[in-house]
């Protein structure tokens, strides 16, 4: 059955159902590993990876996979993806991959993942699956730079490493540290409850003096 | 999912079948199993082209800071605690202490380049130094890993004047505020603001060297006499390379 469009399928995860701006889902990483823009991007890049591989193969396989047993498969799947992202990035990256530390290990256990796999991937076809999965990854790493940018402008004066300030920026400290990690993504969040309810405000019928009902936004009256 | 309909949320009181029959144990094992097996053999594959890169770029990180922390050194050799004495022989390594013994370009003996770890502020700081046991100086310091404050702490890592206060000082190191140094040759300026770090690296090095000095010592005298003789034995020609050494 389907209900939703290709184009459906890949934007939810971008914006309407971003897995961590709008689900608040995976937020260890997110505040975590976002010190920095090459941390943020290598991070959601690795997680991109593990997501689109664990949902091709849960969508091709849901047949076969009884359902059980189907979780087990699903952290088999995705621990198997998981390992093989962690050498990769050890043997190519060897430095970023030493200080995302345990963060990539520790993407077995993003529920975002499981989430996808039991959700969508399980009960859908590959290519819906892979559209999902491009969709939802893709809001991820959206989300990563944007926590990554504040965090490393901020509190590093510079952006993926090139100094953006200058020289008499003072670097905000504590947006490289933990506390700074929250008060980036609160103050995110919040822009987005202001826009959503903003935008909510705009289709709420108002009512004019004399009567006159209208829409802000449309055509007046 | 709310696009997904629940199945069979109508079928009550039908005669259709179920449409899922549970499935057997033996299935259930022998699905897992299978997929345990593939699952191996990827990581298995991958293991084998990751490995090689993974250590090239270990040694690269070790040759590099021990090159930083003897400075002069162009090769060195790792030398296993065995007992009390160290030797070159490598029978089984596992679980050994080891330092890094450098030569310069002449074959010379340059210093003992030793990794050491304990607690620094936030997490263990994991560094190496180098040693001179003739003039029993502390020659070069580096840190390999740590996870101090950034901005703060962490400047033991980069601070090139606290790094630089490492090269060429005596044991045991004693670590001074930058107003009271009175110029010693066994005072380490500490960083303003990062105490406890700086506090720390130095306690790390005289920690480690308090532990290892004797059989480095020991071991530093028999290779003197070595390169003695064999510096008579060729008189002025070009100098033997040390046996077995890692190639830098």
């Amino acid at each position: 059955m389907r209900t939703t469009t290709p184009q459906e399928d890949f934007i939810r995860g971008i914006w309407k159902e971003n897995p961590v701006l709008v689900q608040l889902l995976g937020l260890c990483p997110t505040l975590a590993v976002t010190g920095t823009v090459d941390n943020a991007l290598t991070m959601g890049i690795a997680t991109f990876f593990v997501l689109l591989g664990s949902s091709l193969l849960v969508s091709m396989f849901k047949s076969v996979i009884p359902k059980e047993v189907r979780i087990s498969a699903y952290i088999l799947v995705i621990a198997t993806f998981v390992t093989i992202a962690d050498l990769v990035l050890h043997a190519v990256v060897p430095e970023i991959h030493k200080s995302l530390g345990p963060f990539v290990p520790l993407i077995v256990v993003n529920c975002i993942i499981l989430g996808r796999q039991e959700a969508f991937a399980s009960k859908n076809t590959v290519a819906r699956a892979t559209l999902d999965a491009v969709g939802t990854g893709f809001g991820f790493i959206i989300a990563m730079m944007i926590m990554g940018s504040v965090r490393e402008i901020l509190g590093n004066g510079s952006w993926l490493g090139h100094p953006l300030l200058g020289a008499h920026f003072q670097p905000w400290v504590i947006m490289v540290l933990p506390p700074g990690g929250f008060f980036t993504l609160g103050f995110v969040l919040l822009g987005i409850a202001w826009w959503k309810g903003r935008s909510a405000v705009a289709v709420r019928p108002r009512r004019w003096p004399h009567g006159v009902t209208t829409e802000v936004g449309g055509p007046a009256s | 999912m709310s696009e997904q309909k629940l199945p069979m949320a109508e079928d009550n009181g039908s005669a259709a079948p179920p449409r899922q029959v549970e499935a057997s144990s033996v299935r259930l094992v022998s699905t897992l199993t299978v997929a345990g097996a593939l699952a191996g053999m990827a990581i298995v594959m991958v293991f084998q082209w990751a490995k090689p890169r993974i250590d090239a770029y270990k040694a690269k990180v070790l040759a590099e800071a021990v090159t930083q922390v003897l400075g002069g050194a162009t090769r060195y050799q790792t030398v296993y605690l065995v007992g009390d004495h160290f030797t070159t022989e490598r029978v089984d390594t596992a679980g050994l202490d080891s330092v890094y013994v450098g030569y310069d370009a002449n074959g010379q003996p340059r210093g003992v380049a030793m990794e050491a770890a304990e607690a620094g502020f936030q997490d263990v700081i994991d560094l190496l130094f180098g040693y001179d046991p003739s003039k029993d100086d502390v020659i070069g310091m580096t840190v390999l890993t740590s996870n101090e404050t950034p901005g703060l702490g962490a400047k033991i890592t980069y601070d090139s004047t606290f790094i630089g206060e490492f090269d060429g000082v005596g044991t045991p190191l004693k670590g001074v505020k930058k107003d009271r140094a009175k110029g010693q040759h066994d005072e380490v300026v500490m960083i303003t603001g990062a105490t406890i770090s700086s506090r720390a690296v130095i306690k790390i090095i005289n920690d480690r060297l308090d532990a290892i000095k004797k059989p480095v010592d020991a071991y530093w005298s028999t290779l003197a006499t070595a390169a003695t003789t064999s510096n008579a034995a060729t008189s002025g020609e070009s100098v033997t390379n040390p046996s077995a050494g890692g190639g830098l």
